[in-house]
């Protein structure tokens, strides 16, 4: 080593360590991951596994203490009627909720990824940043101010001479209520609002990625307007509007507090799990409670995948 | 539809009206709400929400400043928590990013799916799951079962960052910089961390933001210490003085801002890849 | 002349591609070679051995005779000039050209001093401190040439560099890098698909297929005696004729080049001068080229080309002409395509 080596003998730790690594690049990979590695897989899925491991105890029902033989009869719990309604109740929201995100993200998605040059560009990704991180709560107390029987909403509706179409759907059976604070129509508006940054930015990501000369050439070929959006810009932005599902789907799917600050008093499976797990303290039935949305986001992710939308992630 | 679909024909004629409306219409449905916020932290009113306030005063800053001492330890506990799970999350998802951008390797794919899941999953899961981890090992809950789940969900947002940027660096690079005679670690110095520097900067005031107002895990993993957003959902539960929440509030909307806008500039120059799966 | 880069059986595999498939090779000590190939066919592979960011699978590479198997890139004294120069974009011109100084520990003074001398080298004396942005594609060649003559390797290394510039600035800098050379009396190794490039800088071109050297030689050699129809196709874009049109026109029953400018054309039945075959053809294609024109032309299910001057071309598609060309112009080789 004297004549092709740089003049400079290098004896360095580090620069040993570099020739090592450079042998055996594989190590070097195995130690940059083994510390994240570590902590995901055994903080959270350890976590995860634990939680699992509990879902399958049973609450003795005479001591209130937590029986530790494995049976399923806890999972045989969720299918009294009761537990199952709240199930079936929140996945029925979160699928309004995800298809009217979906509705109302494309149009601002579609105008930022298509027309917004600029500052306008940046205007707009800061206007659906903004919201996305600013603080939930903020935004969910923002919303308990505008439902407010003596609110905002009541004020222009009176102003408007709308009142009677406010207590009209307020007296609608089921989505109804006292006042919108206090309804399903209401729990559904906050969540659709909380939720729907996660959706347009990865509508806007698969978007952008459309280059415009695809829609020159379907014109070109002989498709109108509409037949261009059919079979061209919806089929490509589709892994983006899944891939975004997956938060509104997911997101309302396990929360608890939207309900309990605004809605009424029938539970959803975030709110199950956390009354249950809480001052029920049955630990087993809430594990079982929050398999369910694991479940659920299992098979969501898997077709997710499938359909390409984690390339847009 | 059609309106998005003439969008297409008419492109160089500029955007259509109705899309225009619909964009900005959606655009005032994500903003309106904060700007009521704002707006009831100055109202006369305490006890309720009505619309429009009776009458307007500046004296619940005050009150929030001298009168309420509640607000202080949530405050500095939940900075502490936000400033070290980002340092956690800063170093494991760089690592993460790192490694996972270098090679193609058996389960890259899974391990990749892996780190997002804290924020796939519903954080209710997070949490639930945390705390009978913590209930299995003994663990008992204080301020480092708090820092631990937040590190948990933060460093997906660091990784989501780093890795973008990982991936625009030229691996040429890299062989440019072994080829002019530096080492590994040299490299790392001279090249690779000026350029992912700006983007794990913006990953970290992300995480921030993210770790300050977190709210759903943070009730599993704590004890009887309490955060800011914990402080204030039981104030949205249990009101007191309503505009004093309003005040924190627009405390924490502000706080939140600065990082984001922060991580924007930062990475503006590139893609935008901070929040698009946060 | 000592060597410079050797090679002995060396070979590289990517799963179940052979990218360099038991090559041997040895490049003198203030050589210019040139590895030429079509894409894919190994010569940019062999490169990165020589830089050392690949290892042979088996083998051996010596630079200057000693072994560099597990040689880091930062332990080698050849710099490389990248395809897309690998400019860092957080630095300035100057920052770029003394990165190799400074990573040696050259004091700020001397380095800044020789940066500036490498820059004037390559006439960009007053660019030390522009971003590598403000430059255009050829400056940027001009900077990654300094940024690794600066440290006076031992081999330079040039992947493609002259393949993003267009035609005027790329025959300029071809001058360029051939005078420099000469000057500074380093070893070069230039890796190109172009064989004008190759022919016209180079002292020795290594042509290569499918991770193999097929032959190598002097740009004379190379071009007037393909070893393989390969060769002769790729390089002189030759006409390879079978065995047997061969020895049925003038030549040996081998596979045999015959280049297109040697072919003459004529109307049908015209006289056959002394030592020269001839072929009875009928023309499919004409194509104008400026100067000349090339005309194709079909003799059974042969298939002629024949490079023509243009003022001397009358012909039509479809035209009967008689081909003839003289017989020392077929040059056999020993492979077979």
């Amino acid at each position: 080593m004297t004549t092709a080596t740089l003049e400079r003998p290098r004896t360095s730790l580090l620069t040993a360590l570099s020739d090592t690594f450079f042998r055996q690049p594989k190590l070097l990979t195995l130690l940059l991951l083994l510390p994240p590695l570590l902590w995901i897989g055994v903080v959270y899925v350890g976590s995860l596994f634990a939680l699992l491991l509990q879902s399958f105890y049973s609450l003795d029902d005479f001591s209130g203490l937590v029986n530790h033989q494995f049976t399923l009869s806890t999972y045989a719990q969720l299918f009294e009627e009761a537990n199952l309604q709240i199930i079936l109740r929140t996945v029925l929201m979160a699928a309004l909720v995800t298809l009217a995100s979906a509705i109302i993200a494309f149009p601002i998605a579609y105008y930022a990824a298509r027309y917004a040059r600029g500052w306008t560009k940046a205007l707009f990704y800061l206007a659906v940043m903004m919201p996305l991180w600013s603080s939930y709560l903020v935004k969910v107390y923002a919303w308990k101010l505008i439902l407010a029987k003596e609110g905002i909403l009541t004020w222009m509706a009176e102003g408007l001479h709308l009142k009677w179409l406010l207590d009209g759907i307020l007296a609608l059976p089921v989505i109804g209520g006292p006042s919108l604070s206090f309804s399903y129509i209401g729990t559904f508006l906050v969540f659709v609002y909380v939720w729907i940054p996660y959706m347009i930015l990865p509508t806007q990501a698969a978007l952008e990625r459309v280059p415009s000369n695809y829609l020159e050439a379907a014109a070109d070929l002989g498709a109108d307007p509409r037949q261009t959006f059919n079979t061209v810009i919806f089929p490509l932005a589709l892994p983006g509007i899944i891939a975004g599902s997956i938060f509104t789907f997911s997101l309302t799917l396990g929360d608890y507090i939207i309900p309990q600050i605004v809605g009424n008093s029938r539970l959803m499976i975030g709110q199950a799990v956390y009354t249950l797990q809480g001052t029920a303290g049955n630990i087993p039935l809430a594990a079982a409670f929050a398999v369910v949305p694991m479940a659920i986001m299992g098979v969501y992710l898997w077709m997710a995948k499938r359909m390409g939308a984690f390339d847009v992630l | 539809m059609s309106s998005d679909a003439k969008a297409v024909g008419s492109k160089k004629a500029g955007s259509p009206l109705g899309l225009r409306i619909a964009a900005i219409t959606g655009l005032l449905f994500l903003h309106l709400p904060l700007a009521l916020i704002i707006l009831y932290a100055f109202t006369t009113e305490e006890r309720s929400f009505q619309f429009p306030p009776p009458g307007y005063t500046t004296k619940w800053f005050g009150v929030a400043w001298y009168e309420r001492p509640d607000i202080w330890p949530p405050l500095y506990l939940s900075l502490k928590v936000a400033a070290i799970a980002t340092l956690m999350a800063l170093v494991l998802g760089t690592l993460a990013a790192a490694a996972l951008s270098r090679a193609k390797f058996f389960g890259r794919e899974t391990i990749s799916l892996l780190f997002i899941l804290p924020i796939a999953l519903p954080g209710i899961i997070t949490g639930i799951s945390l705390r009978s981890a913590f209930d299995i090992m003994g663990l008992d809950f204080s301020v480092w079962t708090i820092i631990l789940g937040h590190a948990t969900f933060c460093i997906v947002v660091v990784y989501n960052n780093a890795i973008a940027r990982f991936r625009r660096l030229s691996g040429n690079l890299i062989e440019a910089s072994m080829d002019l005679g530096a080492d590994g670690f040299q490299t790392f110095r001279y090249v690779i961390l000026p350029q992912i520097g700006s983007a794990l900067l913006a990953g970290g005031m992300l995480a921030f933001a993210l770790s300050f107002d977190e709210v759903i895990v943070t009730t599993f993993t704590a004890g009887q210490q309490s955060t800011l957003p914990i402080w204030m959902l039981s104030e949205l539960i249990r009101p007191r003085q309503r505009p004093v929440t309003n005040v924190v509030a627009v405390f924490v909307i502000f706080v939140t801002l600065i990082p984001i806008l922060a991580a924007y500039y930062l990475t503006r120059e590139g893609e935008h890849t901070g929040g698009a799966s946060k | 002349m000592p060597s410079a880069v050797r090679f002995e059986n060396v070979s590289r595999r990517f799963g179940d591609v052979r990218a360099v498939d038991d090559v041997s090779l040895d490049i003198a000590s203030g050589e210019f070679f040139a590895m030429l190939g079509p894409s894919g066919s190994g010569k940019t592979t062999c490169l990165r051995l020589i830089a050392g960011f690949e290892q042979p699978d088996d083998g051996h590479i010596y630079i200057f005779d000693e072994a560099v198997e597990g040689v880091p890139p930062y332990k080698r004294a050849v710099n490389t000039v990248f395809q897309d120069y690998a400019l860092f974009p957080h630095m300035t011109v100057g920052e770029n050209v003394a990165y190799g100084l400074m990573i040696k520990g050259v004091g700020k003074a001397e380095r800044e001093q020789k940066a500036l001398a490498a820059l004037e080298m390559v006439k960009l004396g007053g660019y030390g401190a522009r971003r590598t942005s403000q430059l255009s594609g050829g400056q940027r060649q001009r900077v990654a040439l300094a940024r690794a003559l600066v440290n006076d390797p031992k081999v330079l290394l040039l992947d493609e560099p002259l393949g993003a510039l267009d035609l005027k600035l790329r025959e300029q800098m071809q001058e360029e890098l051939k005078s420099l050379q000469k000057a500074l009396g380093i070893t070069f190794v230039f890796v190109t698909h172009d064989q004008g490039e190759a022919l016209s800088m180079a002292d020795r071109v290594a042509i290569f297929n499918e991770g193999k050297i097929v032959q190598v030689g002097a740009p004379e050699e190379v071009y007037e005696r393909p070893n393989s129809p390969f060769v002769a196709d790729f390089v002189n874009s030759s006409n390879v004729l079978t065995p047997q049109f061969a020895s049925g026109h003038g030549g040996t029953s081998k596979w045999t080049s015959l280049r297109p400018e040697k072919i003459m054309a004529f109307a049908a039945g015209a006289p056959v001068p002394d030592g020269h075959a001839h072929a009875d053809a009928e023309i499919e294609t004409i194509s104008y080229q400026g100067a000349v024109t090339r005309l194709g032309a079909a003799i059974g299910d042969m298939h002629l080309i024949a490079q023509v001057p243009a003022a001397a071309t009358r012909f039509a598609v479809g035209d009967a002409v008689r081909l003839t060309w003289p017989k020392t112009a077929m040059v056999a080789m020993e492979g077979g395509p």
